[in-house]
């Protein structure tokens, strides 16, 4: 049983870390007030851009294709997102209807450029992202093993964004400003807090970093773009909820998906798992999450201004 | 004497109304000066325009002797000018000083610091005797305490010319004591206050000099202290005003509503109702006065059927209606004048029409097979709102989120009144009007008692339980004190009896 949860735990927390990381994007998105349900689009953009960028300059430099890849993924992201802030700030459009645009453009843009720039709607990657064990750290006993042993340096990055976020969204006056203007908009411009361009700013980060989710992915785990981001966004906004609007919660949500979806993709070679029928492994983070968004639903943190359009006539 | 503020000439037209009519506005340095006018007279959009939230069509401010222009709010801001809104912009799940920062925030190595801002606010609420706890949390906190949060707030921003909307609208009387006190201890640091309310006492106890708008227009500016509530009201309303209500005897008849021993579990830890008895007899208004919270909205709630009681029974006209849906009560004449309008009382996008008939639009004439009849549904309302002056832009048409609060108020109040029901729960139903309305709504209500129908009154406001009731209840901690007379009490027997006088306890 241990054994297999070290086999198993390099595999979990690399599925967590994309989920991660489009969900903290979530987070800044609806702390200010703007739902996003295009987090799947926005993603499906950076597996794309990471896809296509990655095989088109990994032959010329090995050694950089897949950083290149990750950044032009999150500036595709954040600027894919742009539309949605436009949508949602600046015309007061729906956000949720909004979200559903992103995510139906999304999936016929990047196939649509897939096949266009490539002839081919699976764009593939030769390498990806390599595992390191790294020294020292990995020798710690059991932690060691756990978290140092096999890991990618995506999974630090995104810790370290982790990190970054939580004090940016806590302890930064940007940060006071972005939640003041999710949770009462009219406070935040009578204090002078311009709430179009923080929210704004908040999509386009929301962006940023699903757009690094979905590249991440794809040099992590996938090796290739094919066209969907197969729910992933949608089990980020899940754990975005589940995680009740808050970075470590998110950490915990994140986390409790990955270690699930994992024990449901290895379950067939593993002899204790494979007695249990797939179907259960496979849907239970998903019933789960239901279960406990419907218990938590009560006692909801979320933003309160979450899903109003900013007007400053109506008071 | 120079004027600190001077606007001039100033006009706003919204769509169909003219909000501000060439109004001349003067405050002098260091004085309180209140902003009288009926709800919808003006008065806030004026105030709005000197805050920079809008902008004259034309006219002038003059600032110290300076002629300013006043975009937005910051620019109000960095002139000393600060707003005290009737909705306090207060984020509630922040701390008292992470509200009172945003937008200025001190910072020191890139994190805010809050702990300078904290000791800062901390010195203010002491200066200004505000007793502001920084660090709690605004849900935490009463209103009274938000108010002052708000208070500090433009303190913090140095501001000298200080706006309050409507604020004692919110407070209790103990509270608006305090915001006296305070607004005292403000003027003699050398601020300056513009007050808008349509309260006459309040003027008469606070401010120095008024300033009556009526219709958009000025009226004129007195000095409090060479007039009386009487003149004021004329002024306001435009018409002479009667404080005395036209109360004949009551004839009470047979009993409607009874309440046997009813209870209700609290929400919220909210104390509930507990073995609340009290009848309510035909012809006449029974009062229920006492401190918000102390069971009232629970009462309320199980009569109208919004919620369901936990023990005891309701009885009007001797059945049982503890287990009927709210419909079915409607059906048997119970009518509800909500204290939240905008929660309970209108659907704010539905235009008036469609409000008017939000509780028997099923019913014939408004509507035969399945059908809505139009036309049938705007005479109705077209009566509705000429019985009861209820005013809008567009007439029927407009939609009640475009109405002034008194006019909400009245629009609600007739659809009530117009069903004939027996029994009218009335919570708060003068809550934020203005004189003239107040004194109709009044006169409405008393009529109702006269034509044998039964009103079960609900209100904070002790002077209008006095004035209207036939006899009182008094509710503290979700029982009943007692229930007296309305001729043989006064304030202060009530006053006592709602902080739970009879055990001799004060709150």
């Amino acid at each position: 049983m241990v054994d297999l949860i070290y086999q198993l735990f390099p595999y979990a927390i690399a599925f967590t870390i994309p989920l991660l990381l489009t969900s903290l994007g979530g987070l800044f998105s609806e702390r200010s007030g703007v739902i996003n349900i295009g987090l799947e689009g926005l993603m499906l953009m950076g597996m794309f851009v990471g896809a296509f960028t990655i095989s088109q300059t990994e032959a010329a430099n090995p050694g950089t294709a897949v950083w290149i890849g990750l950044l032009s993924a999150a500036v595709f992201g954040a600027i894919f997102a742009l539309l949605h802030a436009f949508a949602c700030v600046t015309l007061n459009a729906n956000q949720v209807i909004s979200g559903i645009a992103i995510n139906m453009i999304a999936s016929a843009v990047t196939v649509y450029l897939a096949r266009f720039l490539t002839g081919s709607g699976n764009v593939q990657i030769i390498r990806g992202l390599s595992r390191q064990t790294i020294p020292l750290l990995s020798d710690i006993p059991v932690l060691g093993r756990l978290f140092f042993t096999q890991s990618y340096a995506t999974t630090w990055l995104v810790l370290f964004i982790l990190a970054a976020a939580t004090f940016l969204l806590y302890k930064t006056k940007f940060g006071l400003r972005l939640r003041a203007c999710g949770e009462h908009p009219h406070a935040a411009d009578s204090a002078g807090v311009n709430v179009y361009l923080m929210r704004y700013m908040a999509v386009i980060i929301s962006g940023a970093c699903a757009g690094l989710g979905g590249a991440i992915f794809i040099v992590t785990l996938s090796g290739e773009f094919n066209g969907t981001a197969a729910g992933l966004g949608f089990l980020a906004l899940a754990a975005l909820i589940f995680g009740q609007w808050k970075p470590w919660g998110i950490l915990a949500a994140t986390f409790f998906f990955g270690f699930a979806s994992t024990i449901a993709n290895v379950s067939q070679v593993i002899p204790t798992l494979a007695q249990i029928p797939g179907i259960y492994l496979k849907t239970f983070p998903y019933v789960v999450t239901l279960i406990a968004l419907v218990l938590s639903s009560k006692s909801s943190q979320a933003p309160k201004a979450i899903g109003e359009p900013y007007d400053k006539g109506k008071r | 004497m120079d004027y600190i503020v001077e606007m001039n000439n100033i006009r706003k037209e919204f769509p169909g109304i003219v909000a501000c009519d060439d109004i001349d506005f003067q405050v002098k340095k260091g004085e309180i000066h209140a902003l009288l006018g009926e709800n919808g007279a003006g008065k806030s959009t004026l105030m709005n325009i000197l805050f920079g939230l809008y902008q004259p069509d034309s006219g002038s401010i003059v600032l110290r002797g300076k002629k300013t222009n006043i975009a937005n709010p910051n620019i109000a801001n960095d002139l000393g000018i600060g707003m005290v809104h009737q909705h306090f912009k207060l984020v509630h799940n922040f701390t008292v000083t992470e509200n009172i920062i945003l937008g200025l925030e001190p910072t020191r190595a890139l994190m805010v610091d809050t702990r300078s801002a904290s000791s800062r606010i901390r010195e203010l609420s002491k200066r200004y005797n505000l007793n502001v706890n920084p660090d709690a949390k605004i849900e935490d906190v009463s209103v009274g305490m938000q108010q002052r949060v708000e208070i500090i707030k433009m303190l913090y921003r140095d501001a000298e010319i200080l706006i309050f909307d409507e604020p004692t609208a919110v407070l209790t009387p103990q509270e608006v004591q305090e915001l006296t006190k305070i607004m005292h201890s403000l003027i003699d640091e050398g601020k300056t206050i513009i007050l808008i309310t349509h309260k006459l006492r309040e003027i008469m106890s606070i401010a120095d000099r008024c300033t009556v708008i009526r219709w958009g227009k000025v009226i004129g500016t007195v000095s409090v202290s060479e007039t009386s509530e009487e003149k004021l009201a004329e002024m306001m309303v435009g018409r002479k005003v009667i404080f005395d209500l036209d109360k004949k005897e009551a004839r009470p008849k047979e009993e409607i509503l009874s309440l046997e021993k009813l209870t209700v579990n609290g929400k919220d830890g909210g104390h509930g109702l507990k073995s609340f008895s009290l009848g309510v007899k035909c012809g006449e208004i029974v009062g229920l006065a006492g401190v918000d919270g102390n069971g009232q909205s629970e009462l309320i709630e199980a009569v109208i059927g919004l919620r369901k009681p936990d023990g005891g029974k309701i009885l009007l006209h001797g059945e049982d209606i503890s287990n009927l849906s709210i419909r079915e009560r409607i059906e048997k004449g119970v009518a509800h004048i909500p204290e939240d309008r905008h929660k309970h009382g209108l659907v704010l996008d539905y235009t008036v029409q469609e409000n008017f008939i939000l509780k028997n639009y099923y019913q014939p004439p408004f509507s035969a097979r399945g059908l809505l009849n139009w036309d049938t549904i705007y005479e109705h309302a077209e009566r509705v709102i000429k019985d009861f002056d209820v005013r809008s832009g567009q007439g029927v048409e407009a939609s009640a989120r475009s109405l002034s609060g008194g006019n909400q108020q009245k629009a609600i109040v007739g659809r009530e009144i117009d069903g004939n029901p027996d029994l009218l729960v009335a919570v708060q139903p003068t809550r934020g009007l203005d004189v003239g309305a107040i004194e109709y709504i009044h006169q409405r209500l008393l009529e109702q008692r006269d034509q044998g129908k039964a009103v079960l009154l609900i209100s904070l406001e002790l002077d209008e339980i006095l004035d209207l009731s036939d006899r009182i209840a008094v509710i503290y901690n979700g029982e009943l004190v007692g229930i007296v007379d309305a001729d043989e009490t006064d304030e202060n027997e009530i006053g006592l009896m709602m902080a739970g006088g009879k055990r001799g306890a004060a709150v």
